[in-house]
């Protein structure tokens, strides 16, 4: 049966790399998370304004804000690292440069996320 | 295939500075430039998140930078690019539903969304520094 088949029918539905999809959903899905944690977390400062520092201590280390502030560091760091591939995609042509920057992209992400989610799980408990 | 080669003088389609600018426009550079600015700004969440989990003395160091004129204006102008953002991300979660395209509601939604991120900015704002003189 597959011999009688066109070439064009044999490549239809795979795709150029057969997952481009994936980041346009991944960024609405982060974005509409974004929506609920990025208001949350804004509550959580703006309650925290003019505090001392053992209320913003006590404050981020209740469970349910270091549990909102852990979601809203990884769909945040997620969100924006497609988003800065978007960008560096469509204006960085060069082969070099484009891989240079992607690379670059991810590990700002990674590192940026990391990093606060320690500072925030330290915080939690109390080290 | 996909390959140019750099350098070689290639005619280009006009770009930006030919056109009349369109509120539709302007908030759609708006929102790639927001969400770059954002990506820069999460360093100082992360910074003020760091500076919390080190001790007294460093966070209430960065407390001050933030404190000065300068820090105060990078602050506000981080708060209103995270609003127009997500502003500006619910608009396109609304054109995604296939809804919102007519030019009339184009602008509108345009509109929108720069008169209530810099509502909302200016309401944050009242707000924080009156809890923040308590």
């Amino acid at each position: 049966m597959a011999g009688y088949r066109t070439p064009l029918a044999r490549v239809r539905g795979l795709g150029s790399a057969k997952d481009g999809t994936e980041h346009f959903l991944r960024q609405r899905v982060t974005a509409i998370a974004n929506i609920f944690l990025v208001s949350f977390g804004i509550l959580i400062i703006v309650r925290l304004a003019g505090a001392d520092y053992l209320t913003v201590r006590r404050t981020l280390a209740e469970p349910l804000n270091t549990i909102a502030l852990l979601l809203l560091i990884l769909s945040g760091v997620v969100h924006m690292r497609i988003g800065m591939q978007t960008i560096i995609e469509d204006y960085v042509h060069a082969d070099g440069y484009k891989v240079l920057a992607l690379l670059i992209n991810t590990f700002f992400a990674v590192v940026v996320g990391l990093a606060s989610a320690y500072a925030v799980l330290k915080l939690s408990f109390g080290a | 295939m996909a390959e140019t080669r750099q350098g070689d003088a290639r005619p280009l389609s006009p770009h930006l500075s030919v056109y009349r600018p369109l509120i539709n426009m302007v908030m759609s550079i708006l929102h790639r430039l927001t969400g770059a600015a954002l990506y820069l700004g999460t360093l100082l969440l992360a910074a003020w998140l760091f500076a919390a989990a080190t001790g007294e003395r460093e966070f209430n160091l960065l407390n001050a930078v933030f404190a000065h004129p300068l820090g105060k204006l990078v602050l506000v102008g981080y708060s209103w690019a995270l609003l127009h953002h997500m502003l500006g991300g619910l608009r396109h979660l609304l054109w995604d539903t296939g809804r919102g395209f007519s030019i009339p509601a184009v602008n509108a939604l345009s509109w929108a969304t720069i008169i209530g991120s810099i509502t909302l900015t200016a309401a944050l704002w009242t707000l924080g520094l009156s809890l923040a003189g308590r």
